[in-house]
């Protein structure tokens, strides 16, 4: 077990190698010149030069690119384009062309708030999504099943600016019982924070539970047509403990593997409900980036998100062995 | 005095889009506590039908089940749900065919048996795992302490194949169903098996029905036997009458296609003609008919007359559905039947 999860660890680390040198060769093909960018309004050809020295653009790529994996582990030096010498420490990925800040600052600022929003989410979908899935299998074919399906149905096709901009349009603007979404941070203000939080939470609940309530069904129908099921019967056990125990305890494994990677992706950012609810998440962070041309922001962005995505997958391997006794990981 | 299970006119039938699907079809017949009858047939004659049946597991699902089914004098058939359940597991219990599919993948075997145990004995957790590790080592698993925490595919089939008995026997319960319990064990497993099944019998007083398709398995151990075609029982007695004095054409096909040690060598295996019915559209009259070489014998009733259980002579518990009559079928069986046996 320790030794698999050193060796996924090593391997998740070269994906994360091989993602950055694809990310960092994509800025160099684009037909935009980065010391331009980061020259700003009053620029003159003699400025874009010293740029260019300070930001090693004059540098072949791969020297580049070997500085910008240097300063990840170990931090490095960029030389002032004006002034003295700045030192950036690790985990280093550069400074923003707009802002001038150092883009790992930048990622963990806006942390907190995709972090609010893939948590409380990913609360409410599995809250949501299981129990109506449960309900829908253990009562197939009656009303309930088919409400909730064709409710989940309808709400899986939903997409989230839509949603989004309605429960908006409805509850802040109408009827005001909400204020507008956005951040404040939990440990200050826990119920504003709270309160700002409820419509990208039940945006996004909405569309993923409806996903997850389809899984929950179709697992435990296909489980309970198992033998074990019958044998669980056999044996005289009580209809909630067959359900609970027997049949969703075989129907959670796949559900757990795709909770995992979803939280993953949600986590590297939320792109489209940050961006429809004005939250500065990393996927308002990385939108705002590529929209700017902001190089090292989206590397930092893309690879944040592929780190999560990776943590992700290596975290559900490791609860599969834990969840199937049959999984041995070697 | 009534015996410890009561089979009268059992019938299930499952409505499927292509029309109903009569799976057994007044089936009567009881089994003493102690005693082990043997109910054999071909695939899809209905053996594991009636086992379901017994148990009431067909509760809940679309099967039509009518008939009555006493066991220890409850009615299983009209009894709730909840009624059948206070007994499935106690009074009776099941050992299923394939022991990797009926046992639950992801919970320890201890813990599988040990929940068996707890749902009909107010005991603690503890106790129940005792009782575990007690009938692993009673069914010869070894090291049973150390097994108990094993998961079931970590078992080889024979081991599962005693695992699912341990469980079944948990409660010491008084009537066991045996589905095929030794169908994918090889010959040596299988042979433990059955002993075992026999010392825990004797052990118990425990009844057993063994469900098989093996002829040799029953011979061995049952006591009685009830031979089953298309869903009905076509001929019913003790092991001895049966195997002894076959009144049936189809047994009579089943007993000479046995391969025999002291045959000739050269001689091409004997079968029966033709393959089992479906059971949507069962052959008119006597299900048997189309693939029964004595049809002859009778004529025109063996496919318009669905023929009735009879004795076989007064008195006697050995039954048989034909047409053709006692005297008949002496002498076809002493003539061109007993000659291969």
């Amino acid at each position: 077990m320790l030794k698999y999860t050193f060796r996924r660890i090593i391997s998740g680390t070269l994906v994360l190698g091989i993602v950055s040198a694809i990310v960092f060769a994509i800025f160099y093909i684009l037909p935009s010149d980065p010391a331009r960018l980061a020259c700003g309004k009053s620029c003159t050809p003699d400025l874009v030069a010293r740029i260019q020295v300070a930001l090693e653009l004059d540098q072949p790529l791969p020297i580049q690119y070997g500085r910008f994996i240097k300063g990840i582990f170990v931090g490095r030096t960029y030389l002032g384009n004006t002034d003295a010498s700045r030192e950036c420490g690790a985990p280093c990925l550069g400074y923003s062309y707009q802002t001038d800040l150092p883009v790992t600052e930048l990622l963990l600022d806006r942390l907190p708030a995709t972090l609010s929003i893939a948590v409380g989410a990913s609360i409410l979908w599995l809250l949501i999504g299981l129990s109506s899935g449960i309900i829908s299998a253990l009562r197939r074919g009656t009303w309930i099943d088919r409400t909730s399906q064709g409710f989940a149905l309808a709400a899986a096709s939903l997409q989230i600016y839509f949603v989004g901009l309605i429960l908006q349009f409805i509850f802040v603007d109408k009827l005001a019982w909400l204020p507008m979404p956005g951040y404040t941070s939990p440990f200050d203000y826990p119920m504003d924070w709270a309160k700002q939080m409820v419509l990208p939470w039940v945006t996004l609940a909405f569309l993923l539970s409806a996903i997850y309530s389809r899984l929950t069904r179709s697992g435990m129908i296909e489980t309970m047509g198992e033998d074990f099921v019958r044998t669980a019967r056999a044996k005289g056990l009580s209809s909630r403990d067959i359900n609970l125990k027997h049949v969703l305890r075989a129907a959670m494994t796949p559900i757990v593997t795709v909770f995992g990677l979803d939280l993953g992706s949600l986590l590297g950012g939320a792109v489209i409900t940050e961006y429809v609810f004005n939250i500065p998440g990393l996927g308002k962070l990385s939108t705002e980036a590529v929209t700017n041309l902001d190089l090292p922001v989206v590397t930092g962005t893309v690879l944040f998100a592929a780190f999560f995505i990776i943590t992700a997958n290596i975290v559900v391997d490791l609860l599969y062995s834990v969840l199937d006794p049959k999984v041995r990981l070697t | 005095m009534s015996a410890f299970l009561e089979v009268k006119n059992l019938s299930v039938a499952f409505p499927t889009e292509d029309g109903v699907v009569q799976a057994v079809d007044s089936l009567s017949f009881s089994v003493e506590k102690g005693k082990t009858l043997g109910i054999v047939g071909e695939s899809g004659s209905g053996k594991s039908v009636t086992s379901l049946a017994i148990l009431g597991l067909q509760k809940g699902s679309r099967a039509k089940v009518s008939g009555q089914i006493w066991v220890d004098g409850n009615e299983i058939v009209a009894a709730s749900e909840s009624e059948v359940r206070k007994l499935r597991g106690k009074a009776m219990s099941m050992i299923f065919q394939d022991a990797l599919a009926a046992l639950h993948p992801y919970y320890t075997v201890g813990h599988q048996i040990a929940e068996a145990y707890l749902v009909h004995n107010d005991v603690s957790k503890k106790a129940a795992m005792a009782r575990a590790v007690e009938m692993l080592d009673r069914v010869g698993i070894p090291e049973p302490h150390k097994r108990v925490n094993d998961f079931p595919h970590q078992f080889s089939g024979g081991m599962r194949q005693r695992a699912m008995i341990a469980m079944a026997l948990s409660c010491n319960p008084s009537l066991l169903i045996a589905d095929e319990p030794t169908t994918a064990l090889d010959v040596t497993v299988q042979a433990q098996i059955l002993e075992l099944l026999r010392d825990l019998q004797k052990e118990f007083g425990t009844a057993i029905i063994l469900i098989t398709h093996d002829l040799g398995v029953v011979a061995e151990t049952a006591d009685d036997i009830l031979l089953m075609y298309a869903g009905k029982q076509i001929e019913y007695g003790t092991v001895r009458d049966v195997l002894q004095v076959p009144q049936h054409p189809y047994a009579w096909g089943l007993l000479t296609s046995i391969p025999r040690l002291t045959g000739d060598p050269n001689l091409a295996l004997t079968a029966i003609q033709g393959a089992p019915p479906s059971l949507i559209s069962v052959p008119s009259g006597c299900a048997f008919h189309p693939r029964c070489t004595y049809v002859d014998n009778v004529g025109a009733a063996c496919s318009t007359l669905i023929p009735e259980l009879i004795p076989v002579s007064e008195g006697k518990h050995h039954s048989v559905r034909c047409h053709m009559s006692a005297k008949v079928r002496e002498q076809l069986f002493t003539s061109q039947v007993a000659p291969h046996l």
